[in-house]
Parts: C-alpha cells; structure tokens; sequence
C-alpha cells in the first residue's frame, strides 16, 4: 500500500534583499520535486524569486512548554533597548 | 507559606483565546477543538478539491482564449487552495493519505454546492459571483480564526479568491449587454445557483449543532444566520447592476431591520444532497476516485525516480 511523500517546508525570498520565510508545506518524492511544485503552488503571483525546501523531519524546534524559561528572562532588560535611556531635548543625533 | 498557582491546560488554553493568542501546533489543545478543527479544515479542502470539477466543465468550451486563460487559473487558484488547507490539517495530526481515503469512501462531506451540474456557460460567471461571493463571506472571518495555521492558509485564500469573484460577475455583465438569448441564459444560471449559493452558510442558527462552540472557540466568528444575511443584503444590491432578478418573490428591502427580507430556504434539499442525493454526487465522487487510481502509476513512479537518484547519490 501506497504511503504519503515526505513532507516538506516551503521557505520563499519574495525579492532580492529580503530573507527566505516559511510560507507553508507540501509533499513531493524528493526534492526537486519538491521545489517544482512549490513553485506552482506558493509563487502564482510573482511572490518570489528563490525557493527553499527543507524536509519537515529535519527541523528541530523549540518546546511551547519551554517558552516562559526561555523567553521571560529577556523581559526585565529594558536597558536593551535604545528607550530606556532619558536624555535631554537639546542632544541632538544620537 | 508558598501559594503554589495551579492552572490546568485548559485554562492556559481559554486564556489565550481570550486575549486573541493563536493556538500553534505544538501547543496543547482540548481534543475536542483539534476534530472539529480537522473536519471543518479538511472538509474546506475537499470542498477547493471537488469544487474544480464543475468548473473544468468548461475549460475546454470557454467562448475566448481570454476566459479559457482566467479560467484555468481559477481552477488552478483552487488546487492551490485546496493544498494550503490539506496542509494545515496536517499540523492537527491526520495524514493526507487518510484525508483523502474519507474523500474517496465518502464519509467526509465537502461543500454541497459543488453537487449541482453547470449546464452553461453562464454557469461560470453565476458560480463566481454567488458561490465564491458567499465563500469569500464564509472566509474573511476565518482569516482572524483561533489555529494559527488554518488562519495563514485563510489569508492567503482569501487575497487569490477576490479575482474569482470579479471575473464571475464580469461574465454575467457582458451577458447582460449582449443578445436577449444571451441574458435570458445568465437569468437562467442565476436563478439555479441562487438558493443553493444560500444553503452554503449552513443550517439556521436554531438547528446548528456546532455554532456556540465554535464561537467560544474562536474558529467562528459569525453565525451562519448572520453571514447569509450579509450576503442576502449586498446581492440584492449587486443584482440591480446587472438588471437580472433573483428567484425569490418574498425578497424586499425592510426599512425597519434593514436588511432584505426573504423566503424560506428548502432546507430538505439541502439535506438530501449532503447526504448523497444531489444531481452530481455520484458523478463528482467517481471522478475523484478515478483521478485518484489513475494518478497511482505516477505516484509509483515518482518514488521510484527518487529511491534511485538517493541511490545514485550515495554512490557517487
């Protein structure tokens, strides 16, 4: 019995300069195939000038339950941020 | 003493819907939210799926290379469609082998409306202007629904299917202007797809088993009543344009809702084509299932194509 193609994740550049994103998923044998068909599948309307195509079981991802251990500790650093500094009116290009 | 703070999953869960978070994949969900997710997610692509089949009616038969051409994207457009949304079903853990099985042996429903003949050319400019009008109505909304993946798919549907629209109602414009034969077809497609383009939004209110869950749930926005009658309201409107009249003698502006008023809707048809009665069901159905097995020596060969370019690659 026949079994579904591997899964692949799409990652399109929508023009020169800009960085690939994920823009969805599809099955395809192999990856050419992969790549041509996402081509006619995400970039029907001139959405993009480069294709990427990774097979879903090679992407590693972070936890959601792991989320407040990774992400909260960057929340009491507002001296990151340029805002955080209270400087006169009069200084000017900075 | 320490206070220790307990909150279950499904509160985790009912807080983020209230404060417009979307649920992603991984993110744990009540098992009821994620069927009811999978059915109306792939229900909505087999209904992109099934609903090229009356349209490719007329690829072949299109009166000008220019409509052949926007015709064939459109079905395309649909293709597309349909493989966001198979897509986003399989971040909820079903396969699409076994999507396409409950397609094939009948126990998933698609959109009932795909189950009437297109009969003429008319037909094309009448399923775009009242069947992708009522499904654009049905989408937008959808577009700010609560799963993540479903909601990006919706979004991108909804920016391609805006041209569906337009092309259906241009067709019927340039019938109208053209010969009293050619208006009375477009009368003709627009009074068979009418009341059918209405059963698209679903039972009433007071017989939909799913709304008020699905509302909590934030994957509805709108009842289905009040979705039909948007639709109702701008048709009416739209239909002056065109000069053509819909089928319903009851339909009249009422100065004290307003809104249009208008007739009932046979919901006893509607019941006997989903259920499998329909003037196409069987037809649509074998076509599928024939695309299916006929498509089984290119599967085949595709994977063969790629086991031995991985072998060919390995040895080299």
């Amino acid at each position: 019995m026949h079994t579904d193609w591997p899964l692949w994740e799409v990652f399109i550049r929508s023009k020169q300069g800009l960085d690939h994103k994920h823009v969805g998923s599809l099955h395809a044998a192999d990856a050419q195939m992969a790549i041509e068909n996402a081509r006619d599948v995400y970039t029907r309307r001139m959405e993009g000038v480069s294709i990427w195509v990774v097979q879903s079981s090679d992407i590693h991802a972070s936890n959601p339950d792991d989320a407040e251990s990774l992400y909260d500790p960057a929340n009491d650093k507002a001296y990151r941020h340029p805002t955080f500094y209270d400087l006169p009116d009069e200084l000017r290009h900075m | 003493m320490e206070t220790v703070e307990i909150t279950c999953p499904d509160q985790v869960f009912l807080d983020k819907l209230d404060r417009e978070l979307k649920i992603e994949p991984k993110d744990w969900m009540p098992e009821p939210y994620r069927q009811t997710l999978i059915r109306q997610i792939s229900q909505h692509a087999h209904s992109e799926i099934v609903g090229m089949l009356p349209e490719g009616n007329w690829i072949t038969r299109a009166p000008s290379l220019k409509r052949k051409a926007i015709l064939l994207a459109k079905v395309q457009d649909e293709a597309g469609h349909g493989l966001y949304l198979y897509a986003a079903a399989e971040t909820l853990g079903i396969s699409r082998e076994k999507m396409y099985q409950q397609l094939h042996n009948g126990k998933a429903k698609y959109s009932s409306i795909f189950n009437y003949p297109t009969l003429s050319w008319a037909d094309i400019g009448a399923i775009g202007w009242l069947v992708d009008g009522a499904a654009i109505m049905n989408q937008v909304p959808l577009c700010r629904n609560s799963y993540g993946p479903y909601a990006r798919a919706m979004v991108r549907i909804c920016k391609e299917e805006s041209f569906h629209q337009r092309q259906g109602f241009e067709i019927l414009l340039t019938l109208s202007r053209g010969t009293p034969q050619q208006r009375a077809m477009a009368q003709d497609a627009v009074n068979r797809w009418w009341w059918p383009s209405m059963m698209m939004f679903g039972p009433p209110d007071a017989s939909s088993p799913h709304t008020q869950q699905s509302m909590r749930w934030k994957i509805k926005r709108f009842t289905n009543d009040e979705l039909r009658q948007k639709f109702v309201d701008i048709c009416a409107e739209q239909a002056t344009i065109l000069g053509f009249s819909l089928p319903d003698p009851l339909l009249k502006w009422n100065a004290t809702t307003g809104h249009f008023d208008f007739g009932p809707i046979n919901w006893d048809e509607f019941n006997q084509v989903i259920n499998g009665n329909g003037p196409c069901n069987k037809e649509r159905l074998d076509a599928r299932r024939k695309a299916w097995d006929d498509g089984e020596w290119v599967r085949e060969a595709a994977e063969a194509h790629a086991a031995k370019q991985k072998t060919k690659a390995a040895a080299a």
